[in-house]
This record gives C-alpha cells, sequence and structure tokens, in this order.
C-alpha cells in the first residue's frame, strides 16, 4: 500500500469510526446486562445494570418462578432509591408481595418497609408523608404498593382519598388481573374471558364476563393528580424512567405496572417478560403517560401482534382454543374478536400506532 | 386554669397541648365538635407543627394514624359507634403492631337500630383488640385522661383510647380545670419511637407471623396490658403531683368502707350513682359503687379486693351480651371467682335513654333487700315488647321492628343531628 | 343545687341559653351544668335544655325532672308539650310573651303555683327592636337574672358577651337588661296586688 492510500483509508476510516460513535445506536431491549446496557452511555444505562444499585427487594424472598411482580417491585424501587439517593418509605398492602418479601422470621426488604392491612395500603402512605412533613423531612420520599385486588378494590376508597388530598406519595400498583395470593380469584381488574376461580371457563360464557371491570388508570387521571403512569416489566429503560419522572413531583403520583403471573395465568415461567411486550404490542395494555388528566405521551406499538398471539400462551384463556388442536383456529372466535376490539380500541383511544392520532386527551 | 366549657372542647384544648404531630379528623356525631376545634386550633397556629388530615372515612382516619405513628410522629383521633365499627381492622393492627396511637371514643350505641346517643356498645365491641380503655366519668377526667394516655401509650407502645360518653359529656358545659402548655411539656416527653421506619436504619413492620410464633408475638402483647396495670396507677400517681388532682387510675371507690352492697359501673352514670348512694346511706342501708376507669386492661386483682367484703354486686351496664346477659359483669364476675359474692346486672341507658336517680334507687333498695332480679332492664316498657310479640305471633310479615315499636310510641324518629 | 328546664323550638337558641345561664354561674362563682335534651333537633321541633347551679360538685347526669325553675322561650308550646312536668309548688316560670300570664289560657293550672313567681317577658319583641333577630334567648336571661337572684344580670351581661361578638352582643345585652327591668318591674307589681 502507498502512503497516499493508507492516509485515505485511513481518513475514510476514521471518518466512518466518528459517524458511527456519535449516531444514536438502538437496541432492542433484552435484559439488564445484556449488549443494551454495556454499550450505551453510562448516564443512559438502566438502575439495574448499576452494580452499586440498592437491592431493595433482595433475593431470597419466596416467589414463583418467573413472578412478574417480584421482577417489577425490584425495578421500580431500585429506580425510586436512585431517584431519591436512598431516602425512601415503603408502605406495602397485603397480598403476595407482601407475603413472598416477609416469611417469618425473614424479610428481603432493603428499604424501611410497612404492612399494615389488604386495603389501607394509599391511607397508611399518607401516615407516613404527613409524618415526614411535620418533622420537617420531605426530603423523605413515600411509596407505596399493592396488587390489584389491593388498588382497585378493596383499596379504591382509600386510593381516592388519598389522590382527591394530593398527598404526596407514589402509588403503584402490581396489576397481575386477579387476587393471586388467595388462590386466583377475580378482581376489578380481571380482563373479559379471562378464567379465574371466581370466573371458571365453564358454562354458556366462560371466564370473566365483558362490561365489567375499572380502568384504574383513567380513574387516577380523573383525579387530575400530577402523575400518571402505565408501564410494564418488559421495557425496563421506560418503567425506570417513569419512576424518576414520578418522584421529580410532589403530590399524589400512581404508576400502573403490568405484572404477568405465570401460576395465575398458566403460563410458562419463562413467558413473562415475553407476555408483557406481547400485551403492549397488540395494544391490549396501552403504555402512556398523564399529567393532571391529560394524557401527555404514548408508546408506540412497535410491530403490532393480533390478541391471538398474546392470547394463546395462557392458560387461563385456554378456553378460547380448541383443546384438541391449540394451534388451530379458536374455538370461540367471536370472543376472540370482542378482545381483538378492545385491543383496537385502545390503540385508536391512545394513538398506539404510528399513523393513528390519539382520541384521548 | 378553670373554664366554664364544653367537654368536646376541653378534650380539643387538652389534646392540643399534647402536641400531637398528625390528627386525623372524619365526623360523626357526637364527636365532630373535638376535631373541628382542634381543626381551628391548627390554622391559626396555636397547634403547630401539626398535620391535620381530613380523611375519606374512619378506616383511613385509623389507618393514617397507623402510617404516622410508624413513622414516628404522635397521632391522634377520635371515633364513635359506627366509626369504631368501620375502622375496626386498623384498630385490632394498630395494636398489634404496638403503635402507641391515641383516639378519643365518644361512646355512642351500635346500630341497627341506628341511634345517636350514648351508650358503652362501641367501647365493649373492640375490648379484645388489645387497646388500653379507660372510662372518663367527667369532663375534668376525659380531659386529664388524654394526657395520660399519651404518656402510657408511648412508654408501652400500646394505642389507648379515652371513653367519655357521647353528648351526656361531650355536649356537657362544666367547669374544667385545664393546664398550661408548661404543665403538659413537664408530665408529657417528645415521643421516643420503639420502632421506627428511617430510611438511615430500615426495618421491616408487619411481617407475617405463622404458627410457629403467633403465640408468642401474642402472649407479648398481653404481658403489656398486664404491664399497664402497674403503669396506669403509676401514672395517675405522678399526674396527681404535678397537676394537683386525682384523675385516672385503675378504679375509684365511693362510701365502700362497709357496704354490704357494692354497685359498679363505667363513666358519667357514676355521677347519678353517688346521689343516690348518699341518699340511701342517709336511710342508714350499707351501700357504696366502684368506678372503674380502667376497664382494659381490666383491674381484676383491684376490683376483687375491692368489693370481696360485700355481700351483694350490681353491675350497672350501658351495654349487654345479646341473648344472654351483663358485658361488664361477667369480668366481674369472673374477678370474684371462688368468692360468694352474687352479682347482678341492670341495663340501662341503652341508645341514650337517661337514667334517673328514681329509677336506679328503686332498684338498689330492692337489691339490697335481696329482692331484685339477677337481670334488669332499666324503665322497660313492657307493654311495647307485649305488643310487638303479639304482633309477630299473629302474621309473619309482621314488619321492621323499629319501625313498629316506634308507631306504637307514637313518636316519629327525625333522623340524625 | 337550682335546676333550671328549658323549653324551645329548634332555632331559637334553646341549648344556647342553657349554657350562657351555666357560663353566668360560673361567672358569679357558682358550679354549673348545662346540656341539651340530646332529641333529634331541626328546626322547629320543641327542643328542651337543662342548667343546674350549686355550690357543690354537681354529680348527677339526669335530666332535669323537677325544676326550680321554667324557661318557656315559645309560647306556643304551651298546649302542646307537658311543659310544667315535675314543677314543684314554689317553682318559677318565666315565659317569652307579650301577654300577661292569667291570659296565656292555662285555666286554673297555674293556681297550684305561687302567683308571684309566674312572669313573662316580651322576650321577641325586645330581642327584634335591640338586635333585628327574633331570638329571645339571651333575653330571657335578663329576665330570669331578675325573677331568680341565682345568676347576677351582671355574669348574665358577661356570659352573652363571651358567647356573642361586637354589636350582637352590645345588642343582646341591651335587651337583656331591658327583660331584667321589665320583670322586676312585674314583680313589685304582683307584690302590691298580693299585699293588697
Amino acid at each position: 500500500m502507498t502512503d497516499t492510500t493508507d492516509r485515505s483509508d485511513t481518513a475514510e476510516l476514521e471518518s466512518k469510526l466518528a459517524e458511527a460513535t456519535s449516531a444514536p445506536v438502538k437496541f432492542y431491549q433484552v435484559g439488564s446486562f445484556a449488549v443494551g446496557n454495556r454499550l450505551v452511555d453510562p448516564s443512559r444505562r438502566t438502575v439495574q445494570s448499576d452494580l452499586e444499585r440498592t437491592n431493595s427487594l433482595d433475593s431470597g424472598h419466596r416467589a414463583c418462578q418467573g413472578c412478574g411482580e417480584a421482577l417489577g417491585a425490584r425495578y421500580a424501587l431500585d429506580a425510586a432509591m436512585r431517584a431519591t439517593d436512598g431516602k425512601l418509605i415503603a408502605v406495602n398492602a397485603t397480598g403476595c408481595l407482601e407475603v413472598f418479601s416477609t416469611p417469618y422470621p425473614e424479610t428481603s426488604w432493603r428499604v424501611p418497609w410497612l404492612h399494615s392491612l389488604f386495603g389501607n395500603a394509599p391511607s397508611v402512605a399518607t401516615g407516613v408523608a404527613a409524618a415526614l412533613r411535620v418533622k420537617g423531612r420531605s426530603d423523605v420520599r413515600v411509596v407505596s404498593q399493592a396488587g390489584d385486588g389491593g388498588t382497585v378494590d378493596i383499596g379504591f376508597g382509600s386510593l381516592s382519598g388519598m389522590f382527591e388530598r394530593n398527598d404526596d406519595v407514589l402509588f403503584i400498583c402490581y396489576d397481575n388481573e386477579a387476587y393471586m395470593n388467595t388462590g386466583v380469584q377475580r378482581s376489578g381488574a380481571t380482563p373479559p374471558a379471562a378464567r379465574t376461580a371466581t370466573t371458571e371457563a365453564v358454562g354458556q360464557r366462560p371466564g370473566a364476563p365483558f362490561g365489567q371491570g375499572k380502568n384504574l388508570p383513567l380513574l387516577a387521571m380523573a383525579h387530575e393528580i400530577p402523575y400518571v403512569a402505565t408501564a410494564t416489566v418488559a421495557d425496563l429503560h421506560d418503567l425506570e424512567a417513569k419512576v424518576e419522572r414520578a418522584m421529580t413531583f410532589r403530590g399524589a403520583r400512581y404508576l400502573h405496572l403490568f405484572v404477568p403471573c405465570p401460576l395465575g395465568w398458566g403460563a410458562a415461567s419463562s413467558d413473562t417478560i415475553r407476555l408483557a411486550r406481547l400485551a403492549k404490542e397488540s395494544g391490549l395494555f396501552p403504555v402512556f403517560e398523564a399529567e393532571h388528566g391529560v394524557v401527555t405521551a404514548a408508546s408506540k406499538i412497535r410491530r403490532q401482534v393480533p390478541v391471538e398471539d398474546y392470547l394463546r400462551p395462557q392458560g387461563r384463556y385456554r378456553h378460547l382454543f380448541d383443546r384438541e388442536n391449540p394451534d388451530g383456529p379458536p374455538a370461540l372466535p367471536e370472543v376472540v374478536a370482542q378482545l381483538q376490539a378492545i385491543a383496537d380500541r385502545n390503540i385508536a383511544r391512545f394513538g398506539l400506532l404510528e399513523d393513528v392520532p390519539a382520541e384521548v386527551r | 386554669m378553670l373554664r366554664q366549657i364544653e367537654g368536646s372542647r376541653a378534650v380539643a384544648e387538652t389534646v392540643a397541648l399534647c402536641r400531637p404531630e398528625v390528627v386525623c379528623a372524619y365526623p360523626i356525631s357526637p364527636q365532630t365538635h373535638i376535631i373541628e376545634a382542634i381543626g381551628v386550633l391548627v390554622r391559626t397556629g396555636d397547634l403547630s407543627p401539626c398535620e391535620f388530615i381530613n380523611v375519606e372515612s374512619e378506616f383511613a382516619a385509623m389507618s393514617v394514624s397507623i402510617g404516622a405513628s410508624a413513622t414516628g410522629a404522635r397521632s391522634y383521633t377520635a371515633t364513635a359507634s359506627q366509626g369504631l365499627l368501620f375502622m375496626i381492622e386498623a384498630v385490632y393492627n394498630a395494636a398489634g403492631l404496638g403503635l402507641p396511637v391515641v383516639m378519643t371514643l365518644a361512646n355512642r350505641a351500635i346500630g341497627a337500630p341506628i341511634n345517636i346517643w350514648n351508650d358503652h356498645s362501641d367501647a365493649m365491641a373492640v375490648r379484645d383488640s388489645g387497646w388500653i380503655q379507660l372510662f372518663a366519668e367527667t369532663n375534668q377526667e376525659a380531659a386529664d385522661l388524654h394526657i395520660q394516655a399519651f404518656r402510657l401509650a408511648e412508654e408501652l407502645s400500646l394505642p389507648v383510647m379515652v371513653c367519655m360518653d357521647g353528648f351526656i359529656l361531650t355536649h356537657a358545659i362544666e367547669q374544667v380545670d385545664l393546664p398550661t402548655q408548661a404543665q403538659v411539656d413537664a408530665f408529657l416527653p417528645p415521643y421516643e419511637p420503639r420502632q421506627v421506619l428511617d430510611p438511615e436504619d430500615p426495618v421491616s413492620i408487619g411481617a407475617m407471623v405463622g404458627p410457629e410464633a403467633f403465640e408468642e408475638v401474642r402472649y407479648l402483647a398481653h404481658l403489656r396490658q398486664i404491664q399497664a396495670l402497674e403503669s396506669i396507677p403509676a401514672i395517675a400517681q405522678d399526674f396527681s403531683r404535678q397537676f394537683g388532682r386525682e384523675s385516672g387510675g385503675l378504679l375509684h371507690r365511693y362510701r365502700c368502707e362497709d357496704a354490704e352492697t357494692i354497685v359498679v359501673a363505667l363513666g358519667s352514670v357514676l355521677g347519678t350513682i353517688k346521689d343516690v348512694i348518699d341518699e340511701l346511706r342517709d336511710e342508714g342501708i350499707r351501700i357504696g359503687v366502684v368506678g372503674i376507669t380502667s376497664f382494659r386492661p381490666f383491674p381484676g386483682d383491684a376490683v376483687r379486693e375491692a368489693l370481696q367484703s360485700a355481700d351483694r354486686v350490681i353491675v350497672v351496664e350501658k351495654a349487654f351480651s345479646v341473648g344472654f346477659g351483663g358485658v361488664l359483669s361477667t369480668d366481674v364476675a369472673m374477678s370474684l371467682t371462688g368468692l360468694t359474692v352474687g352479682v347482678s346486672t341492670i341495663v340501662a341507658g341503652l341508645g341514650g335513654r337517661p337514667i334517673t336517680g328514681a329509677s336506679l334507687r328503686v332498684q338498689f333498695e330492692a337489691a339490697s333487700r335481696g329482692d331484685m332480679d339477677q337481670l334488669v332492664f332499666l324503665d322497660l316498657d313492657h307493654a311495647l315488647i307485649e305488643q310487638e310479640l303479639a304482633r309477630r305471633s299473629t302474621v309473619r310479615r309482621s314488619g321492621p321492628t323499629a319501625e313498629n315499636v316506634l308507631r306504637d310510641v307514637g313518636a316519629v324518629s327525625s333522623g340524625p343531628i | 343545687m337550682f335546676q333550671v328546664r328549658i323549653h324551645g323550638r329548634g332555632g331559637q337558641g334553646v341549648v344556647t341559653a342553657a349554657e350562657m345561664l351555666s357560663v353566668a354561674a360560673f361567672l358569679d362563682g357558682h358550679r354549673s351544668q348545662a346540656f341539651p335534651s340530646f332529641g333529634s333537633e331541626r328546626t322547629g321541633a320543641p327542643v328542651v335544655s337543662f342548667c343546674r347551679i350549686s355550690d357543690e360538685e354537681i354529680r348527677t347526669r339526669e335530666p332535669v325532672l323537677a325544676p326550680d325553675a321554667l324557661i318557656i322561650q315559645d309560647s306556643t308550646l304551651l298546649h302542646q308539650v307537658d311543659l310544667f312536668s315535675g314543677l314543684g309548688p314554689d317553682a318559677y316560670v318565666l315565659v317569652n310573651t307579650s301577654r300577661s300570664f292569667d291570659d296565656l289560657g292555662l285555666g286554673e293550672f297555674p293556681k297550684q303555683f305561687r302567683h308571684d313567681r309566674l312572669l313573662t317577658v316580651p322576650a321577641t319583641e325586645l330581642a327584634l327592636a335591640h338586635t333585628g333577630r327574633p331570638v329571645p334567648n339571651a333575653v330571657l336571661l335578663g329576665g330570669f337574672a331578675a325573677i331568680s337572684d341565682v345568676v347576677s344580670i351582671d355574669a348574665v351581661a358577661r356570659a352573652i358577651e363571651e358567647r356573642f361578638r361586637g354589636p350582637v352582643a352590645v345588642a343582646n345585652i341591651a335587651a337583656a337588661a331591658e327583660a331584667y327591668r321589665i320583670v322586676r318591674e312585674e314583680e313589685k307589681e304582683l307584690a302590691r296586688a298580693q299585699a293588697d
């Protein structure tokens, strides 16, 4: 090689290198320690990838293999701990999280933690925040958490009161769409057609009825609290960013976190994150943010999938498909169509596809 | 300083002097004047620093108190009757967690039928919750007991409820000697928690306890109540030294020295009873009365000692165990196990029915002759009873009992205040 | 112990009347207890309140069954409610009316009491004249101070001042003072009539 060629090759290479390192790199979410994190700028790495993070929910707890709630709680609380510089108190309702995290005589919590009752986590958190305020310690922040039962049903009065007073609490609902700890019974968050122990897949209309259920994110927005967001355990960056954003506000904040439950849903324990992603990509679980009752952002569906892709891997929807031929056409196509209609409605309402503007403001 | 004020007001001002840091307010007759008055004191800055929170239910009131107390703040709320039941899960929770919440219970009847007036059925509903329950005889004692309650609660790490008769005490205007801030500060130091949520030193509070340890945890709660039997008189004695008057303690005795008949009661009815005792004593009848202040822990030894020399005991109580008899009577009878002292019960004042000295006098005289029934419902209108029973025996669809009886009485319910 | 029972209708300040009376007694250096009847209260319904005054500790909590004095704030109650229940022969009765006691249509009934202790005062009219509102409670206390000497008119005035603010207090005190004079005058008349 001549000198000239070397210099021009080098220049070209240098130019390409400069382009490569300065251009934004998009990676798929693959997990905490995967390539997506090691190659991104340290400031953009997840809390989970940080060896110095607080392990708020430490290992040794008794959650099921593949538990979405255990994953979500650790993700959320570690992010909250970083956002508050470790000055955080957690309140927990009765439920799976509380039970598997504190089997006597052990606790897996590394943060100050209080469990009172099933229906009062929001009120108890109000009390914690009030005590901190009166003692001049508003630098310490409060997170309150419950499953869907403790949020949507038995905790709803308490939650609404906390929202209405605009108490300085971030409330996180871990939504696995039923009362799991007591054996998978229907809650106000159970989706239509899903099998639970109190909406069995038998009779004329198997599974949970259509036309029921509460949309807690919308109800939270109706209270016009400073910040409402939904997220799933499939998108760690998004979840952490939302927790950290929530912590920049004072007042009542609500995070609705979609957390698949392998046992309750009859799904493979390795499918938790995949199912969360499919819920979002089908449109059944809209991922968005709102402030003071107005939607401010919605995560677009990257590659839309039909609801069937989401339903098939779950035993709680097995009755919609043919037992003899589970991969074949649905046995109850009209029900699947109704569920698809719900997904389509969400897509339209929140503008979840690139070329679809949002209806809701 | 001597003031002529409403009982609720006296309690509110005294509670404020105790420097509560978090106060939860949810309205229910007849305690509402208390929390309203405290609310004003917070707004004017007379009570500061204090977070005054208007909660959405009594369940929230106790739950917020739990969160605040666990975070190291001195917490207070007030309720009655239906409100107490609405928060009952949290009431047990506070005791089980060992949180020193202080609450005023403005005693009121529990429905159905709905009734806003005084009796003790609400306090009785939570007597096994693990809370300390102190009953005030007068508004002076009601005010004083709150000061003692905060100290007692925080020393023992147990919640304390001060019971005062709804309307009869809460809405009565009488003379009360209110202390100064300095006096209360000298008696009641700042709250030093045994357990507290602190990011510097994280703990988990409220873990599940299974069969392997539940009995032990509950026994430790039992021991705390037993310890309270020592603490209550000690604190009352210290109160007497510092404030110059007797208030609180386990029980009060009146003219029991050579009594053949001793009456036992809780709360404001003791005043009426004492007047009757004096009248009967003037006629040579050897009768006295024991007023129990600490209902929980029940001072069994002290009660036994006070009653053992009597021939008979009459328990006048504002609650009853439906289908069986008295509630307080059962505790009293239990304390007298092995002795030949007879215990009989007068159930009176249910739902706010006035207890008159004249009616009590008739019963006490009969009792001193050995002539009183084992279980008496004072001033019961037997004609009304017979009418409703006859109605039920004639037709299946006899209708709602309360409405039937009211129609027979000729009164019309105007609804709650 | 001196026991007072006050009858009126909801909205006429019957409960406040008992409270102010007890404060007046307190200011005069007595022990006093005041409380309402705890019936269901709504505007227009009959309401009863009680006040006991003594120099000993007052222990009883029962309603006033044998009043030493009756204050009737609304004369339309006279034929509807048994106001006089438990009244002893030496009791005082003060009725809010512009008529005289004999013209109240009570027939022979008042004969069992001491005539010089049955008095009336037009408290509503006085209240309207001084305060512009037909609330007779404070005014009647002025009359009561004249009747019984159980509380002084000065203490009544101070009790009114503690309960009300500014011009309302001043007006009520003036009305109470006038009621006091009227009742004192009425008493003298009755004493003169009896002497004749």
